[in-house]
């Protein structure tokens, strides 16, 4: 069976079913109480990416649509309806919408019958009343409590003798981005964990509506500083194919040219933090002054430090001669030969290795149920990649492996980032040798938006897959916006890989994840 | 002993900025936009954060809106604002930021993430880094606000870190300053309009030093701590380390 296979039949068995081809994906249009079945059927081969909302043409009324990809398939939005009524959840079939589920209750007062779990989730409860909804149509006022109490408390669900809840966070250690831990232990073993996040909740998505493309990429890239050029390019690409912009071939080229060396510079920064947990300073300041190398290439060459406002709809905002491109793939080659030697020696230390091996595992079965994204996923035996799977930009021209491990442990994830450089090298090794002439199309912001529909845009962050679903109106403006990041999908495991594990092993866990908290509070 | 063996193999990386030197070297800070002219200036409106301002003749940056975009600096206008590169950007918010002597070789500082992309949090974390190297300049991070002496917020402060910042702040020992970092944490910078964002630091706690930028590079943090400390103005960036 391949994943084409089981859609056809799942359409040729419910003729009901009108399945309509939109601008880069497939519509298919369900009864709410067909989708448990329907998700069911499609699960076991097709991802399930996330749930984008789409305004309905009838007031105070929303479209679902659960999105589903597969390798070198379409697209698919299973499109449910939403007026007032309940949804039956999906999430004890498929374990991934289980906090995309809760969001969309928290947001839009969509309310999933099953669900064992919803309310207080985005939105803190101490802050917000249950059923703000702001997401909703028409809800310009938005109430915040007046003498709300921040309880910053954690959840207690073991009954052992002697059990307790070591709170972390939301501020704690270093520069570590604010979210907040709840450890839960009879001593030394974590026997259970909780995650409260949303405490950096800026309501981007809300912030997107009514605005234009351009300024939707300015707010787009500040969802997460640290992969900001992947996040602008997930959504570049869904304005691009809603106003039907052509990129050139060189702009292409370039996108994936930047898009790998902020891969590179992700990837060195999380091996740097799996370091610094582990307390090996020596190798933990040499990969960061690596870091910092590769942070002033991108600054001397892109004006940015972080590649923001490197990415336009329709191309780059500016280009570069082949001589600058040649010597930025020169310095790339040294900063990535010296990172390899370092990380080849450490292959060899033992007190870092026994810190690493067999710790925060998380099985293939685990990531597959909680539809991992990412090296995560793929330091889990789980080979998914958009760059593969739904090759973007001219990642179908370039030739790279996606190394997998199978082991799913620290040390696993590990190996996996430090393959992976290699392979975004070889990729930005190829880039100078294909390149067109200089200076052939870059348009401006010459495109238009003119019609109501909605388009996917879609990317590998250095983190995993980021999907970003757009309404636009005929105005050109965004009307509906859903960032659906790594973060959000990959954090929903990690208090999974805690478990069993002792307190020691905490940072370092969290460390091999490379989690962003900006890119799931949004 | 092998990595302290490979480690003192490594040539120094600390980066030293004669002061002849003014201008940025290239990739450590991303310039901005100057005050230019109003007829050499494009129009206000261009500007996504409102940073453009125009008195007197002058088009005025306020660099606490501005997240240097460049749309005021692209090629395609026919008026473009001028764009000076350096990082002496930090800024005096109080009557006296300076802390007393003591600290002149000694500053702890507890970063308060409050809704922060990263990116500023990055910058921070890269001071630590051997190119920066923070630490000969007698600063150290702090995991505890009870040890602090500076508190160094990013980011927009939503609604929901206030309290957390509030009570971080209150916790610390006198004499306390806040340094307030990134456009974020002065001005709201994208995310100013948003209904989850309680506002600029400033509406939160007092800001003594403020570090515009988006993200303000490692440059210009060091000389937000350099009005803290009260060294000489190239002070910190120059350090004592030669190459």
């Amino acid at each position: 069976m391949t994943p084409a296979s089981v859609l056809e039949h799942i359409l040729s068995q419910h003729a009901e079913m009108s399945a309509t081809a939109e601008v880069n994906w497939i519509r298919i249009a369900v009864q709410p109480s067909w989708l448990p079945e329907l998700v069911g059927q499609l699960a076991p081969l097709w991802t399930f990416a996330g749930i984008v909302p789409e305004n309905d043409p009838q007031p105070q009324s929303v479209r679902l649509l659960y999105v589903f990809y597969a390798p070198k398939g379409p697209w698919l939005g299973i499109e449910v309806r939403n007026h007032g009524q309940n949804v039956p959840t999906i999430s004890d079939t498929l374990y991934a919408a289980d906090w995309q589920e809760r969001e969309m209750e928290d947001l839009f007062d969509v309310q999933f019958e099953g669900h064992p779990q919803l309310g207080d989730f985005v939105l803190h409860d101490s802050h917000w009343p249950e059923g703000t909804a702001p997401m909703k149509r028409h809800s310009w006022e938005i109430r915040q409590k007046v003498n709300g109490f921040q309880d910053l408390g954690t959840p207690r669900i073991v009954e052992a003798p002697g059990s307790f809840v070591m709170p972390i966070g939301p501020i704690y250690s270093g520069t570590a981005e604010s979210i907040q831990f709840g450890l839960e232990t009879v001593g030394e073993e974590i026997v259970f964990a909780h995650i409260r996040p949303f405490y950096k909740y800026r309501a981007v998505e809300k912030l997107l509506e009514g605005r234009t493309p351009a300024v939707a990429l300015l707010i787009g890239e500040r969802i997460d500083g640290l992969t900001a050029l992947a996040h602008a390019l997930a959504m570049a690409q869904a304005f691009e194919t809603l106003a039907g912009v052509q990129i050139s071939p060189r702009a292409k080229l370039l996108r994936v040219f930047w898009a790998e060396i902020e891969r590179i510079r992700s990837h060195i920064q999380v091996l740097a933090g799996i370091l610094e947990s582990t307390g090996l300073s020596v190798p933990a300041n040499l990969i960061q002054a690596l870091e910092e190398e590769l942070l002033q290439i991108s600054g001397a060459l892109t004006g940015h430090r972080y590649l923001f406002e490197v990415i336009r709809i329709g191309g780059l905002r500016r280009d570069w001669s082949d001589a600058d491109i040649q010597s930025i793939a020169k310095r790339l080659a040294l900063i990535v030969e010296q990172a390899q030697r370092i990380l080849d020696a450490l292959t060899f230390d033992n007190s870092f290795l026994d810190r690493l091996e067999g710790v925060g595992t998380l099985s293939p079965e685990k990531a597959g149920t909680h539809g991992l994204v990412g090296p995560v996923a793929r330091a889990s035996g789980i080979s998914r990649d958009l760059r593969i799977w739904q090759p973007y930009a001219a990642y179908d021209q370039v030739r790279f492996d996606v190394p997998v491990q199978a082991e799913g442990d620290g040390y696993a994830r590990f190996r996996q980032l430090s393959q992976e450089i290699a392979q975004s090298y070889r990729i930005v090794q190829q880039i100078p040798r294909m390149l067109m002439p200089a200076g052939e199309g870059f348009p401006g912001d010459g495109f238009r938006i003119t019609e109501a529909r909605t388009a996917f845009g879609y990317a590998e962050s250095p983190a995993g897959a980021v999907l970003c679903g757009v309404s636009s109106n005929r105005q050109g403006m965004v009307e509906r916006c859903r960032m659906i990041t790594p973060g959000l999908v990959n954090w929903h495991a990690f208090p999974h890989a805690l478990r069993h594990f002792a307190f020691q092993d905490f940072p370092i866990i969290l460390a091999t994840f490379g989690l962003s908290v900006a890119d799931l509070d949004r | 002993m092998l990595w302290l063996r490979k480690g003192l193999n490594q040539p120094v990386k600390t980066l030293t900025v004669k002061k002849s030197s003014a201008s940025t070297l290239p990739g450590l800070s991303s310039g901005r936009p100057a005050p230019t002219a109003s007829k050499n200036a494009p129009l206000a409106t261009i500007c996504p954060t409102h940073a453009l301002r125009e008195q007197e003749g002058m088009m005025d940056v306020d660099y606490a809106r501005c997240i240097h975009c460049r749309r005021c600096h692209q090629p395609s206008l026919k008026n473009q604002m001028a764009w000076e590169e350096g990082y002496h950007w930090a800024e005096i918010r109080s009557p006296s930021p300076r802390l007393p002597g003591a600290f002149r070789h000694s500053l702890h500082m507890r970063v308060v993430d409050a809704g922060d992309c990263g990116a500023c949090l990055n910058e921070l974390h890269q001071l630590a880094s051997p190119v920066y190297s923070l630490h000969r300049l007698g600063i150290a991070f702090t995991p505890t606000p009870r040890d602090a002496d500076v508190l160094v917020v990013t980011g927009p402060v939503t609604v929901s870190m206030k309290e957390a910042l509030e009570e971080a702040y209150r916790a610390m020992p006198g004499p306390k300053r806040v340094m307030a970092v990134g456009s974020c944490a002065l001005s709201g910078g994208m995310f100013a309009s948003s209904f989850a964002v309680a506002g600029p630091v400033e509406r939160v706690i007092s800001v003594d030093i403020a570090v515009p930028g988006c993200p303000p590079p490692p440059l210009a943090l060091l000389d937000g701590f350099r009005l803290l400390m009260g060294t000489a103005s190239e002070g910190p960036v120059e350090g004592t380390v030669k190459p």
